[in-house]
């Protein structure tokens, strides 16, 4: 069983190696179905999908489409049922165990027991690092997400806002090439949300980073992505992927432009017409 | 919350105040269980006392004297309160600890039993309860031990270990201390089975991302979430352990403990000494579940999670 499936992954390594060097998502003909009570669900469907390096990726769809599993397929959260994925060259579980990615759940999971500091410390502490070293990116991200000076507080303390940019700067202190982020900022209010899209887009450009990232907002697919993915339910697969052509140093401001328009207007057009095939 | 609320200052109804804050309501409680008790003890005494006086020849006992007379017994079948309160003040201020006749010295050996046994099941129960979260194997092979242990009446294995033990050497504390080790590893055990369970999913998952060991994700998530049940879980295990070690005394031959007081009070109908013995019981059991009540308090605060 092992020996089977570490041959299978070798001989994956060697096909994603010669196709990209740069390749750090490889996902072809997956589906994921879950067993339920009720019967089979069919979360994910025949799903292909290539990310390379230095990508910022959104999944956008209805709720229900499989944005989430997908995200969680890829960091080796859930196992597919059928087909093949690669994360940097390798299979999910070895790039959770080499600790490729940061996760961002869909709400903050901070330890209620935790300061601020101590969360942002607790994948550092499992990592094993020295204190000093700890110290020092855990204040380097705190810094990074506007959160300097609440090192102390508990995570009650703080807003919703507050609270989720704790648990970005946790998943950025692992320092991982890859960040997996699902609806981060799906509960915040539209301002703060704008103001962490820019600043997220800043982290990017700056670090290079490779960003899968779940939203159901068209603005905010728009405005970060470099290829944003139209995914629709029943069962959950790829309605279309548009490459955008938006500069990657970019601002606010953006939203005005045809460009942006014109993509949102594609992206909506996806939305729809996946939304209509169902009914 | 409502009651305060509703007691205002413009409320007419004279009781209001008393029944708005938590002191009042306790008194109301504790007067009426009084009440409820002179009541019973005279009720419940008078038999024999209109015994007495019909073997006295004396017919015309006016009631008052009657009450006065069930409430003075030497050995009623139920004491008045002052009489307990009598006897307790008599054997714990005005008796020297090391005396035998010292209420102090019998709880000193009861709580002693009970501490030593609290610990023991304590400890086998959060190790038991480690075992059965992390092991299927255990999960399914230890745990209907564990529940069916507790079908068995402590009375009648409780003699079994006191001779088993004392045949092979072992005397004093612990045999008793094992009868309370066997009655409070059980709620220590299910309560952390459930507590080291309860993290949330997300949290786990974070785990997982992270590829946190088994005993990482022990340390870090599953015991903090843990700590809450096991505070609940030992305030029933001390209590349970209170009670191991005085049913841990009866079949001793009577020497020492609240437990030996009682059986003793029992042999000789002194009902007065069986009750001061069963209040200094609930007193101690009041007083150390209250302890654990305060460590709890400073733990979780300190953890953060009392707001
Ligand atoms: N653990 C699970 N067991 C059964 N069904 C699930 C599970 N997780 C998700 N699903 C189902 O899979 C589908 C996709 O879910 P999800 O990926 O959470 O969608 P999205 O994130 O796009 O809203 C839904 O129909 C959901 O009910
Ligand atoms: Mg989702």
């Amino acid at each position: 069983m092992t020996a089977l499936a570490s041959a299978k992954d070798t001989e994956m390594v060697e096909k994603t190696n010669s196709a990209s060097p740069n390749r750090v998502i490889d996902i072809e003909n997956l589906s994921l179905t879950f067993e339920t009570n009720d019967g089979p669900v069919h979360a994910l469907s025949d799903i292909d999908l290539k990310i390379d390096e230095g990508d910022f990726v959104s999944f956008i769809g209805p709720s229900g489409c499989g944005k989430t599993t997908l995200l969680r397929v890829i960091a080796d959260l859930e196992k597919p049922t059928a087909g093949s994925i690669t994360v940097n060259g390798v299979s999910p579980e070895e790039a959770r165990l080499n600790r490729a990615y940061g996760y961002v759940f869909q709400s903050s999971a901070l330890y209620p027991w935790r300061t601020i500091a101590k969360n942002v410390a607790l994948p550092l502490e499992i990592m094993g690092l020295s204190g000093e070293e700890q110290q020092e990116r855990i204040s380097r991200n705190m810094d990074l997400v506007n959160l300097s000076g609440f090192e102390k507080k508990y995570p009650w303390q703080l807003s919703g806002g507050m609270q989720q940019r704790a648990s970005i700067a946790r998943a950025l202190a692992v320092e991982p090439d890859l960040l997996l982020m699902d609806e981060p900022f799906g509960a915040l209010d539209e301002i703060v949300r704008d103001h962490l899209n820019e600043q997220l887009l800043q982290l990017w450009a700056k670090t290079n980073k490779t960003v899968v990232f779940v939203t159901h907002s068209i603005p905010e697919a728009v405005f970060l992505s470099t290829k944003i993915v139209v995914l629709c339910p029943r069962p959950g697969r790829i309605y279309d992927v548009i490459d955008s052509n938006l500069p990657r140093d970019r601002s606010l401001d953006v939203r005005e432009t045809p460009e942006f328009l014109k993509i949102a207007h594609r992206v909506r057009d996806g939305l729809r017409a996946g939304h209509s095939y169902e009914d | 919350m409502t009651d305060a609320t509703h007691s205002s200052p413009r409320s007419i109804n004279p009781f209001a105040g008393l029944m708005s804050g938590t002191v009042g309501p306790v008194i109301v409680v504790v007067l009426v269980i009084l009440a409820i008790w002179y009541i019973s003890a005279v009720a419940l005494n008078t038999p024999f006392q209109k015994g007495l006086y019909e073997r006295a020849s004396r017919t015309d006992v006016p009631v008052s004297q009657l009450i006065t007379d069930t409430l003075a017994q030497e050995r009623p079948v139920l004491p008045a309160p002052h009489q307990v309160i009598v006897e307790i003040w008599k054997t714990t201020v005005q008796k020297k600890i090391t005396s035998k006749r010292s209420l102090v010295f019998h709880t000193g050996i009861t709580l002693s039993s009970t501490l030593l046994g609290f610990l023991l099941g304590t400890t086998l129960g959060i190790l038991l309860s480690i075992g059965i979260v992390h092991s299927r194997v255990l999960d399914k092979s230890l745990m209907p031990w564990v529940i069916s242990s507790q079908t068995i009446p402590i009375l009648a294995i409780a003699p079994m270990i006191i001779v088993v033990l004392n045949a092979v050497g072992i005397s004093g504390l612990l045999p008793k201390a094992m009868i309370s080790t066997y009655l409070s590893f059980f709620p220590v055990t299910v309560g952390m089975v459930k507590g080291l369970r309860s993290p949330e999913v997300i949290h786990m998952d974070l785990m997982h991302t992270y590829s946190a060991s088994r005993i990482q994700a022990f340390w870090k998530l599953r015991l903090p979430y843990a700590v809450p049940y096991l505070f609940t879980s030992m305030k029933i295990g001390m209590a349970a352990s209170l009670v191991g070690a005085i049913v841990g005394e009866l079949p001793t031959g009577a020497v020492a403990g609240l437990g030996a007081r009682l059986l003793a009070g029992s042999y000789y109908g002194q009902t007065v000494q069986i009750w001061s013995a069963l209040l200094m019981a609930a007193f101690l059991a009041g007083s150390l579940v209250a302890l654990i009540g305060v460590l709890e308090k400073i733990t979780l605060k300190r953890m953060g999670m009392a707001r």
